[in-house]
């Protein structure tokens, strides 16, 4: 008797211990998210401080050797880049989720799934190196300009966003009731009517989540887009004039950069990071109140 | 009558626009299947002819410009291994415990929502951060291991999203009848819960090594882009999508920038196909 007892008590110990080590596991992540902003702060708020966060943020000059970091020109690439990849990408993604979720045949949805698969997992070099060899030839080619250019950019960009919008756009379409389709096709609309004016409506909430999500893509995306946007740090003329993005200025200066200069690729940085949280953020509410609704 | 010939054409026109806006949408679906097709198809064509033997096993000469990738193999080989033996067996107990021991609440939430913040960090700021953390303040240097550490944090919210969701799926049966049997809440998970999921597992840890191999960004700056074979993990390496990325963008060798992309791409399809494998395995079952 008195044995069991213990055997069971080690039994409970032993649970216990398993329990304990499972969830510091599982504090892995947010530790980890902690220790990356921490970090990234650290190294890049004070700058920002000590050169002016107004004169950071709205300067137009970027030049580390005469000590002026002015990352003006880096948002406005950033913004354009990022808006010309939604305005490619959106439409081609919901479509081809609508299509998904409602008109295709099993055996063509079966080639369509896995080919967004794949598209997502194709890392981004190789998108760059695409957009390198055939787009931005293709751009110099029609424009008779450089080539590098926020079109090229935002070209690439609307590629990799589409598996995003795609994919969560398709789960959400898939989540609308049935009955809401059959009540307005009983009511005698046409299929096409019953999806433009009843489901795609209600899934508003998830399709959303989805362009919010991939302009943190896109926003974040920083090898393929160097390799066709050109680079250069001044506010862009046109959608054909080179442009730099705030992922590129890091991208491209960090491997060489020291000291203060090093310290502002940081603030640029800690710019980036509290765009992509809010975006994060928004997102998922979005979507999890979509979740509730349900 | 006349009120007919109006219902019968606002028929025709509804069909004429439902026909029009399917065929837009038909487009949508195919120009997906367009893309992949053109950009791998432009990779192989290019990079099949430069592909040999002697390319793989070969070391790289003259900045990359000659000579094949022996070495920038084997880095990614070093880097993939490192990262999924630590993010899995966490990434796989975070899973096990969000799923089988937390109760909704606070505690909970905080962890998901680290957990999908994480998902959402772009690779620059995992390199800037791998930079400072793990190279300067650790001290480890540019090395496989500040790089291998760096990537088990990216790929760590992928590998607890796919297992938890692989462990929600075991049905609460199995559970029933093991415990019935007597066993603990433990072996349970040990011994019935984790092989049945097992598939599920697998194939997140399969999506991480995918996002290990072609990443260039958190890599460059935390494993180095030193040619030549590390002699321990202690030592910074080149990888092949760091490679990819330093002869395109430098302009070294046509030939060989299209090889190491098709080497890269090929792997990426196999890693992708063993996971739709795998998937179909899982959804079977």
């Amino acid at each position: 008797m008195n044995e069991d007892e213990c055997g069971g008590g080690n039994v409970k110990f032993h649970e216990r211990l398993i329990e304990i080590i499972l969830f510091l596991c599982a504090l892995t992540a947010i530790f980890g998210l902690v220790l990356i902003t921490y970090f990234i702060f650290r190294e890049g708020v004070p700058i920002m401080f000590k050169y002016g966060i107004k004169k950071f943020l709205l300067g137009t000059t970027w030049a580390p050797l005469r000590y002026e970091y002015g990352i003006f020109p880096m948002i406005i690439g950033t913004i354009l880049t990022t808006l010309g990849a939604l305005i490619l990408g959106v439409p081609i993604g919901v479509g081809c989720a609508v299509y998904l979720a409602e008109i295709a045949n099993e055996k063509f949805a079966k080639i369509v799934k896995p080919a967004i698969e794949l598209l997502a997992g194709i890392p981004s070099v190789i998108y760059g190196l695409y957009g390198l060899t055939v787009i931005v030839p293709f751009i110099k080619k029609v424009f008779n300009n450089q080539g590098f250019s926020i079109l090229a950019g935002s070209i690439i960009l609307a590629i990799m966003i589409l598996p995003t919008i795609v994919n969560i756009s398709e789960s959400a379409i898939k989540a609308v009731p049935s009955t809401y389709k059959e009540g307005s096709l009983g009511l005698g609309s046409s299929h096409w009517q019953a999806i433009y004016r009843v489901i795609v409506p209600s899934a508003k909430s998830g399709i959303t989540a989805s362009v919010v999500l991939g302009m943190s893509r896109a926003i974040g995306e920083t090898m393929a887009i160097i390799m066709v946007l050109g680079n250069t740090a001044i506010i862009p003329q046109s959608i054909l004039s080179p442009a730099r993005t705030l992922t590129g200025n890091i991208g491209i200066e960090m491997g060489y950069a020291s000291a203060e200069h090093q310290k502002a690729l940081f603030a640029t940085g800690v710019v980036l990071f509290i765009f992509i949280m809010i975006l994060n953020i928004i997102a998922n509410m979005i979507y999890n109140r979509a979740g509730e609704n349900k | 009558m006349k009120d007919d010939m109006e219902h019968k054409n606002s028929i025709a026109s509804t069909k004429r626009a439902e026909k029009f806006a399917f065929g837009i949408i038909k487009f949508c679906g195919i120009i997906t299947i367009i893309i992949l097709v053109a950009i791998i198809g432009k990779i192989l064509i290019n990079g099949i002819p430069h592909l040999s033997w002697d390319f793989l096993t070969k070391e790289p000469e003259n900045m990359g410009r000659e000579g094949g990738i022996f070495s920038v193999i084997i880095t990614t080989i070093y880097l993939t291994l490192f990262s999924i033996i630590i993010a899995g067996p966490i990434g796989v107990c975070a899973a096990i415990f969000l799923t089988e021991y937390a109760k909704e609440g606070i505690i909970l939430k905080t962890i998901r929502f680290g957990t999908e913040s994480l998902a959402g960090v772009p690779s620059i700021i995992f390199g800037l951060f791998g930079y400072v953390f793990f190279v300067v303040a650790l001290n480890l240097k540019y090395s496989i291991v500040s790089g291998g550490l760096t990537l088990t944090l990216m790929i760590i919210p992928t590998i607890i999203r796919t297992s938890e969701e692989a462990i929600k799926a075991v049905p609460v049966s199995y559970r029933e009848g093991s415990l019935a049997l007597g066993a603990t809440k433990w072996q349970t998970i040990y011994k019935v819960v984790i092989p049945a999921a097992m598939p599920g597992i697998m194939t997140g840890i399969i999506l991480g090594i995918g996002r290990v191999i072609g990443e260039t960004a958190a890599v460059i700056f935390t494993a180095g882009s030193s040619l030549g074979l590390p002699e321990s993990i202690w030592r910074p390496g080149r990888t092949m999508a760091v490679h990819l990325y330093i002869l395109a963008s430098e302009g070294l060798s046509q030939g060989n920038t299209y090889a190491t992309a098709t080497v890269l791409i090929i792997t990426v399809l196999i890693i992708n196909l063993i996971a739709n494998k795998l998937m179909k395995k899982l959804s079977k079952a």
